[in-house]
């Protein structure tokens, strides 16, 4: 019984992990059809953030919730000034682009910070449930999870903001017509999608190692599960964090972590062969 | 002179200097020099495969990397558990062959988009990098050969002739074999785009639609390319491993994949000598970069590639060519005291532009 609470808690917080650490990423493609291969740099960012904040005196709940956040959201601004713009409706260069830039910020970043591992010590120790132990910071991880979906929920269907970006996305004349600059609403989108990035590293970095190149360890599996979920953004996310992620964290207790992300990108490649949409390209058609 | 013409000139050219240097460079080089430009020949291979599959192909693979590791590795395993290196040779061609076959079967027979194309090659080299960077205990060995994980495998035994095991190649036999390797692929795929089946490909990347209406299954067409690219990845994979005796997983790594594709861009997307001027190009400057401390390699890669995209999106050789097409048109048309205004009449020469991704703006 215990052994099977333990398991269920693993698993949530596997789906909430891929939740945390794709929502940036889906907040872009899924807005902006914009493939953001910095992504990763954007969560590495975050990560060396919440470092340099820490180092500076500030609480580690501050700096995780809010510096992280604002300092990669204004670097995505930056960077969307600078070299996206230039490329909306070319897919292929942006990809292309983005991943110069990716490979730019881990360069600056090396050379400023070094190559080396820093570190956070997860806080809230943890709690035992039977003859396990459970990190409380796994429950931080899933409760957040949760409310960042349901804020995604909430900002797009209830508020003026919401309504705007949607409509600017699907058209940017009529919205350009009606007096919304569509270049801003691009602008915003695209820094709250870093935003987002950026909190997912802060929250990561104390359950990993902070390094210049740890961003390509969340890479893949964040654009899988961006790309398995589909059209819609929430739905989406939700739905493919919830296939992959239990399916990582069985195979990783059945074997090895390695196998475990092994058996995930299996299960994806498969699930696009049989819905080449996503999960959202056939079911929940028409959700957010 | 029309392109067509053109490109054959250019393509005899090229492999003029291909054979001169293959019979010239041992001459006037020591070994040391020789070996290095062997790696140099090696990469200019992985080059080439991208160079076909992406700029004719129109297959947007973000993970050659995957190929060239997997060639690689199979050589290693092969070579250690046989002993002769004939049939592994083979085999670190074939291996990524059936693996491109296999995951371009699921790609284009799912009917997924360049974007999403990219980010599962990407992941897949992703995904191989982890699993063979984990196999570092000493349970993980196929056959005699230990996988190593991180540590990689080293001591390969090199390439020996054909049935007589102890008839290793020297540097400079490898250099020999290296260079033609690379010389055949050149003119294999110059050979094959220029066919039947080559035109279907471009034309199969200019617009799949159409293709399908003249009665091509297009996703056939991309399928041969995508496993051919693979093959000769593999085979750049095996010169890789016989060149320094030794693999690791980094081969599968990020870096290198997104290496690949900035040769490729700094080149010239849609040409195949592009690729090997970028690769040159981009080694000699990361291997220069290597020596100092100032910058760091991936600023410098990431910063080219940015540049390029933005600024340079044809790449280096078309925008040369072009360059030159334009001083030859001058010199041939306007004589000395010809007004500069004659000059506009060059402007159309313009050929289509080579980087297919603007064709799919919404």
């Amino acid at each position: 019984m215990d052994l099977a609470f333990v398991v269920l808690i693993q698993v949530l917080y596997a789906v909430a992990s891929l939740v945390i650490v794709s929502a940036g990423l889906a907040v872009i493609f899924g807005m902006m059809k914009v493939i953001n291969l910095a992504h990763g740099e954007f969560m590495m960012l975050g990560a060396y953030a919440v470092i340099a904040a820490l180092k500076l005196g500030i609480n580690l709940w501050i700096a995780i919730f809010v510096v992280a956040p604002i300092a990669v959201g204004v670097v995505g601004v930056v960077l969307e000034r600078l070299v996206i713009r230039r490329l909306y409706g070319r897919m292929v260069d942006t990809m292309l682009a983005t991943w110069g830039l990716s490979l730019l910020l881990v360069g600056i970043v090396t050379s400023v910070a070094g190559n080396t591992t820093a570190g956070v010590s997860a806080p809230l120790g943890s709690f035992s449930v039977g003859a396990y132990s459970v990190s409380g910071y796994t429950l931080v991880i899933i409760a957040v999870a949760v409310a960042l979906a349901l804020a995604i929920r909430f900002v797009l269907t209830r508020t003026q903001l919401g309504l705007i970006a949607r409509g600017t996305m699907q058209k940017p004349d009529m919205a350009n017509a009606l007096g919304i600059s569509p270049s801003r609403v691009y602008s915003v989108t695209f820094a709250v999608g870093a935003a987002l990035s950026g909190l997912a590293g802060g929250l990561l970095a104390p359950l990993t190692g902070v390094v210049p190149t740890m961003g390509a360890a969340f890479v893949a599996k964040a654009f899988i599960t961006v790309i398995g979920g589909g059209p819609a953004i929430l739905a989406g996310l939700l739905g493919a964090s919830g296939l992959f992620g239990a399916i990582n964290q069985l195979a990783t207790f059945a074997t090895t972590p390695v196998l475990g992300e092994v058996a995930l990108l299996v299960a994806a490649i498969v699930m696009l062969r049989l819905l080449p949409q996503g999960i959202t390209g056939r079911f929940f058609k028409g959700s957010l | 002179m029309n392109r067509f013409a053109k490109s054959w000139a250019s393509a005899a050219v090229s492999l003029a200097v291909g054979i001169a240097l293959l019979f010239g460079l041992p001459g006037v080089m020591d070994d040391y020099t020789l070996i290095e430009v062997t790696i140099y020949a090696v990469m200019s291979i992985l080059g080439v495969s991208l160079a076909f599959i992406w700029g004719f192909g129109g297959i947007l693979c973000f993970g050659q990397a995957a190929f060239f590791g997997l060639g690689s590795y199979t050589y290693a395993i092969a070579v250690m558990n046989m002993g002769d290196s004939t049939v592994p040779f083979l085999l670190a061609i074939v291996v990524p062959a059936l693996f491109a076959a296999l995951l371009g079967y699921v790609i284009f027979y799912g009917r997924l988009s360049d974007v999403y194309m990219g980010v599962i090659t990407l992941t897949v080299t992703l995904i191989l990098f982890n699993l063979v960077n984990s196999t570092a205990g000493p349970e993980w060995r196929i056959g005699s050969a230990p996988l190593g994980g991180f540590n990689g495998i080293p001591a390969i035994p090199t390439l020996n002739w054909p049935g007589q095991q102890d008839e290793v190649l020297t540097p400079k036999d490898l250099f020999y074999v290296t260079f033609t390797c690379l010389l055949l692929v050149y003119l294999g795929l110059r050979v094959l785009i220029a066919s039947k089946i080559g035109r279907v490909i471009v034309a199969a990347k200019e617009n799949e639609q159409r293709v399908l209406l003249l009665g091509y299954d297009a996703r056939v067409y991309k399928l041969f390319s995508f496993t051919l690219g693979g093959a000769i990845a593999g085979l750049a994979g095996c010169l890789f491993a016989n060149w320094g005796a030794f693999t690791s997983p980094t081969i599968f790594g990020l870096a290198q994949s997104a290496q690949i594709i900035i040769w490729v861009i700094v080149g010239g997307l849609g040409t195949l000598v592009g690729p090997i001027v970028g690769c040159v190009a981009i080694q000699w400057l990361t291997s220069q970069i290597g020596t100092q401390q100032a910058f760091n390699a991936n600023l410098v890669l990431g910063a080219i590639l940015v540049v390029f995209v933005l600024l340079v999106p044809r790449g280096i050789v078309p925008t040369l060519g072009d360059l030159i097409d334009m001083a030859w048109r001058r010199w041939r048309k306007a004589p000395a005291h010809a007004p500069k205004v004659a000059m506009p009449a060059a402007a159309p020469t313009e050929p289509p532009r080579a980087l297919a991704a603007t064709e799919t703006a919404p």
